[in-house]
């Protein structure tokens, strides 16, 4: 392997951990604030890339059903829990707040997708109908199981990505598609040329990161997220719903997952089913950070980009068993240097 | 002139089938401290938790003249209840400024613009805070948890603080200085509930008490004359003696 | 009575399906091998509270390990399943060894990395034939006899299945399984009658893999051929599907959710690509739907449900000619437990400093203190529960300071909980036959098969005993969450003395507990003294512990206060400022 080589697989690396990198910091906040092992946050990655493929083409993207799907369910589950608890009067209110944003939104899309509209709008078209469906999951399939064990919580992610793929099935077929880069540019720097993409992908990246730095230690929303992570019964006796911050979170979960979609859609090919194993390696690295630490787990996607990059290059046909299989050494190394404790249910 | 501020009806708590509150009835005044206290296991923190809505709870209780029934916690401290539990559920992790601002997040939501004024209020009421502002609470000795607890509190400007075993394993120093700043939060208009293992002292600052056993109350009075009742003297103000 | 006949309907249904049309009897088949892995999800997820998605991938383990020796090298396919079950075992404990100490999310995580691991090297590897798989497995041969026969190949399947139904339900009814049952709550209570927490998940774990594996190993030689797609992640999900629907707390909801699995997954993949006019695995999407729900309305699934119309179950009584083996009690007044300079620090929170007390035999001593003083800090220092900063503790001849819980019990130290930790489904009986683990040494083995029963007698005879010292023998056979908090503590009591101890530790045995209940307890303590036995009990009720102890030791921030006879610590002054404080 010569050195040219090398900078070619490395640079394929960074682009990668970037990405998984952005899905392990949004795993790792779902699982502080709401105990979900939130298996479906590569689903979110898929319907990005899916669905700007489709605005791309002019069509009105699958999703868009979803949406209104969820929403709807939403909305009749927020009737007969505000029924039962006699608060009818909420009613109108919850309804408006409920149906009226994804309506709106899959209105604008039926307006705007035949009209081939420059990239920018693709991005926010699709991160409109994308966003919105992580609070919606949230309310419709994890909300009323706040109180569960998390084991019960990871059989009901288990669920949702199933039913999530399936849809995307359903959605888009078995056909992937290959969005078109964001920018032709070549940037050469010595032997070795960073693509556009790439350069797109890094600043977008490091912009998030790094916006999602400043929201967890500057804002108030932000501490209070963390403070719900910390401790949720401390969070909760200073007036912080864990309604609010789950429902924040998810849509934090489904940004991320939108946005690292559109980021990846020009790299690779995305199928429906693409975002799963994308999501997983986002798991890898954070598992790395404990399901806590934000740098450690940023250094684990870091791992996972490096040993998926170069096993592609030796080993080709292994190179998803090699990132798999590294969970177990990581483990191990995990559970030398943790101390003992136990989850009482 | 004395008004109802919280009025507690019959209130019953189980622990799945063991009932732990069998129709305890208890009313604060505005702008006055009541004590309750009690041997271990009476329900003392059960009542406390029973009334943020921590636990569920059978009967009525009515704050600032609303039934809190289905109200959850939040919504109960945006209303101005709040309570500081045994455990103090501290953020261990924050700095003390993030866990006092964090105090004032209902406050924060509705657009409050007088947070970071009540928050030199606080360091005014508790300097040893100022001093700390940057260190994580996790690092701070007990009668400084203590005070941060309180102070957190103190952050969302309650109308009923209900404050569960302030005094538990601090020194006696810290323990009176804690004592004496409950004592002076009167003043500020701030109604106290309160709950002790130190009985004498929870009496001599509070106005009203109530003996609470084996989930029930079992007497009640001004705080001076519960603290001359010879059985409170007898069970909870010296150590053993006959039979109870 | 109800319960039987629906057991004889089952098996006379199990027996009659070969008469079925062929697409029942491999439907049959099907569900049978899939019972199988579901019963030892049920055992996992249900009963121990931890889960795997990695159970399609040790049947796959087994299927192939079993297809390749037997093709390649054309062992006899019992042999390939001698191998085939080590090499789960192996990798079963090697997974368990690294994440079982952990969280219980990472065993989960784990197996979906070794699942797709497996499945990709099933389709990669070039010897096991990529995607095409291997073909024209050998036949299963029994003296002689070719298992060709698709009806005989169902009858060994179901016969399999039961006997794995059959030794997963003795399983659960000996000394491992009710501290297996006991894990869902946590560890910390059955280590502290000698069982390792540990080692009882990793078992768990592999037998649940080694059933899997079984299936597998069938599945092979009833297909004839594999391929890797039945052995992907998706059909591990599956699994706990199955269990989730079926109901994941009852070895009859494993058979139930593998039956309603099977059929509609079969229902919908033909009904499904037709009405969407598009070819694929849409029934993911009604599975999917189905377990949100069931997850939030029905938890304990279809079973549950049928569980409810029967009658009760029916109380094996308690009958046992022999009687286990009671240790001597030391003779009066020999040190006992020594503690020694023992101090706690949370880093800079020190909760207990250099304390120092003993406990003579046939003494009963209070630690008494305000709240926070430190007082079950001191209790599980002692106890192993928690490891000691500073000082040593030694216990008869031993030193036990630095030893784990489990160790510290075998030598004869039996303790209570302040927080109550029963199991609240299981009965009284059976949580306080929890506190014998050490005294009979039954392995899983032996329970399986039912070996035990001689031995388990004794352990519910003693219990029975117990029971009937502290006054619940009418409430042997209700659950102990039914029991109030009170009596709860007193069960506690009941299973400490189970373990036949040197010392018991109690831990505010007395709160909640009537005027009344409490001399009742004060007159059984007594007793036990009488008997030899000592005790070291916190409490808070003064005039409960003034008439009983022998010895008093105070505790304030931490630290010893005071140290001497009841009448002593009554009017000592730096006790009474301690306890009245004032402003």
């Amino acid at each position: 392997m010569d050195f040219s080589i090398l900078l070619i697989l490395s640079q394929d690396a960074v682009t990668n951990s970037a990405i998984y990198a952005l899905l392990a910091m949004a795993l790792i906040l779902v699982f502080g604030v709401t105990r979900v092992v939130f298996i479906p946050q590569g689903e979110f990655v898929s319907y990005g890339a899916l669905t700007i493929a489709s605005l791309q083409l002019g069509a009105i993207p699958g999703t868009v059903w979803l949406l209104i799907i969820l929403a709807c369910l939403a909305a009749v589950m927020e009737t007969a829990r505000l029924l039962s608890s006699g608060a009818g009067r909420q009613l109108p209110k919850a309804l408006v707040v409920t149906l009226g944003p994804p309506l709106a939104i899959a209105a604008l899309v039926k307006l705007c997708a035949p009209l081939h509209l420059p990239l920018g709008w693709q991005v926010l078209l699709t991160m409109l109908i994308v966003i919105p469906m992580g609070p919606l999951i949230y309310r419709v399939a994890f909300r009323p199981l706040a109180d569960a064990s998390p084991l019960v919580l990871l059989i009901a992610a288990v669920a949702v990505h199933f039913v999530l793929v399936g849809l995307g099935l359903l959605f888009f077929g078995a056909e992937g598609v290959r969005t078109p880069p964001f920018s032709d540019a070549q940037l050469t720097i010595g032997t070795l040329a960073v693509s556009g993409q790439s350069l797109c992908v890094y600043a977008t990246s490091f912009l998030f990161l790094a916006l999602l730095a400043w929201f967890f230690n500057k804002t108030l929303y932000g501490k209070a997220l963390r403070a719900v992570a910390f401790n949720r019964n401390g969070a909760r006796l200073v007036g912080i719903s864990p309604h609010l911050s789950g429902t924040v979170t998810f849509a934090l979960a489904s940004f991320i997952g939108c946005l690292s979609g559109i980021l990846i859609g020009p790299i690779t090919t995305i199928y429906y089913d693409s975002g799963f194993l994308i999501g997983l390696k986002g798991f890898v690295g954070a598992i790395v950070g404990g399901l806590a630490s934000y740098p450690l787990a940023a250094a684990g996607a870091l791992m996972v980009g490096f040993s998926e990059s170069f096993s592609s290059f030796w080993l080709s046909g292994y190179k998803d068993v090699v990132v798999f299989t590294m969970i177990i050494p990581v483990l191990l190394w995990r559970s030398l240097s943790s101390v003992h404790y136990e989850e009482e249910e | 002139m004395s008004e109802r501020l919280l009025t507690v009806n019959e209130l019953h708590v189980s622990y799945g089938k063991v009932e732990a509150l069998f129709g305890a009835s208890l009313v604060v005044d505005r702008g006055t401290i009541v004590s309750v206290i009690g041997p271990n296991g009476a329900g003392k923190s059960t009542l406390l938790n029973a009334l943020m809505g921590v636990l569920p709870s059978r009967g009525t209780v009515v704050f600032n003249g609303r039934d809190m029934a289905k109200i959850t916690i939040e919504n109960r401290v945006t209303q101005g209840l709040c309570l500081v539990p045994e455990t103090r559920e501290l953020f261990a992790q924050m700095t003390v400024e993030d866990n006092l601002m964090l105090g004032a997040f209902t406050r924060y939501r509705k657009g409050d613009k007088g947070i970071r004024a009540s928050l030199l209020e606080i360091f005014k009421l508790f300097p040893r805070l100022e001093q700390r502002r940057t260190q994580f609470a996790g690092s701070l000795s007990g009668g400084e948890r203590q005070m941060l607890a309180l102070g957190r509190a103190l952050m969302s400007k309650p109308t009923l603080l209900m404050l569960d075993e302030p005094s538990l394993g601090l020194a006696p120093l810290i323990v009176k200085e804690i004592l004496h700043t409950i004592s002076d939060l009167r003043s500020t208009g701030v109604s106290i509930l309160l709950i002790e293992q130190n009985a004498r002292a929870a009496l001599q600052i509070s106005d009203y008490g109530y003996v609470l056993e084996n989930g029930e109350i079992a007497l009640e009075g001004p705080s001076a004359e519960l603290a001359d009742n010879p059985r409170v003297i007898e069970s909870y103000l010296g150590i053993g003696g006959g039979d109870r | 009575m109800i319960r039987r006949v629906g057991t004889i309907t089952f098996l006379l249904i199990l027996l009659l399906v070969p008469l079925l049309p062929p697409f029942y009897l491999t439907m049959g088949s099907y569900i049978g091998l899939y019972s199988m892995v579901a019963i030892g999800m049920v055992l996992l997820t249900g009963v121990a509270g931890l889960t795997s998605f990695g159970q399609a991938a040790f049947m796959g383990l087994g299927a192939y390990t079993s297809a390749l020796l037997t093709t390649h090298l054309a062992w006899s396919p019992w042999l390939t399943l001698l191998i085939a079950v080590a090499l789960t075992m192996l990798i079963a404990f090697i997974l368990g060894a690294i994440t079982l100490r952990m969280g219980g999310h990472y065993l989960p995580l784990a197996t979906i990395a070794w699942g797709i691991s497996l499945y990709f090297l099933f389709g990669t590897i070039p010897l096991l034939g990529g995607s095409t798989g291997i073909s024209d497995v050998a036949a299963l041969r029994l003296f002689g006899w070719e298992l060709r026969d698709e009806r005989v190949y169902y009858y060994l399947i179901w016969a399999v299945c039961l006997a794995a139904l059959w030794i997963s339900t003795n399983l659960l009814d000996s000394r491992e399984g009710r501290a297996i049952r006991a894990l869902k709550g946590g560890v910390s209570m059955v280590e502290a009658f000698g069982a390792s927490g540990l080692r009882l998940k990793n078992i768990v774990f592999i037998y649940s893999a080694v059933l899997a594996c079984l299936a597998g190993w069938l599945y092979a030689h009833m297909q004839r051929f594999v391929n890797p797609s039945p052995f992907g992640l998706n059909q591990g999900i599956e699994f706990l599907f199955m269990i989730t629907i079926g109901g994941p707390f009852s070895f009859w909801g494993a058979l139930t959710g593998a039956t309603v699995i099977t059929l509609l997954k079969t229902v919908l993949q033909g009904i499904l690509p037709k009405l969407i006019s598009q070819s694929g695995n849409f029934e993911i999407i009604v599975f999917g739907v189905m377990i949100v729900i069931v997850l939030q309305w029905m938890r304990g699934g279809i079973w549950a449900l049928v569980e409810k119309l029967l009658p009760p179950k029916e109380h094996r009584p308690v009958i046992s000619s022999s009687h286990l083996e009671t240790r001597t009690q030391p003779p009066h007044g020999t040190p006992l437990l020594k503690v020694e300079a023992v101090t706690k620090a949370y880093g800079g929170l020190i909760a207990v400093k250099n304390m120092s007390f003993e406990v003579s035999s046939g003494e009963i001593v209070g630690l008494i203190g305000p709240n926070g003083a430190g007082k079950s800090t001191m209790f599980n220092l002692i106890s192993g529960e928690i490891p000691r900063t500073a000082g040593s503790v030694h216990f008869g001849s031993h030193t036990i300071s630095g030893l784990p819980p489990a160790q510290i019990a075998r030598r004869g130290l039996s303790r209570t909980f302040q927080h109550v930790r029963l199991i609240p489904g299981m009965t009284t009986l059976e949580n306080v036959m929890i506190g014998a683990y050490l005294r009979t040494g039954d392995g899983i083995i032996a329970a399986g098969l039912k070996l035990n029963r001689a031995s388990d007698d004794r352990v519910r005879a003693e219990a029975a005993k117990q029971l009937r010292r502290v006054g619940l023998e009418e409430s042997m056979f209700v659950p102990a969450g039914s029991l109030s908090l009170g009596n709860q503590r007193i069960v506690e009591i009941a299973r400490a003395l189970c373990a036949d101890p040197l010392l018991l530790l109690l831990d505010e045995p007395a709160a909640g507990l009537r005027h009344l209940e409490k001399k009742e307890l004060a007159r059984l303590l007594s007793d036990l003294r009488k008997e030899g036995l000592s005790v070291l009990i916190v409490e808070h009720d003064m005039d409960f512990l003034m008439n009983l102890v022998d010895r008093i030791v105070v505790m304030e921030f931490g630290e010893k206060l005071a140290e001497g006879l009841p009448q002593e610590i009554r009017s000592n002054p730096a006790v009474l400022e301690a306890y009245l404080g004032g402003v």
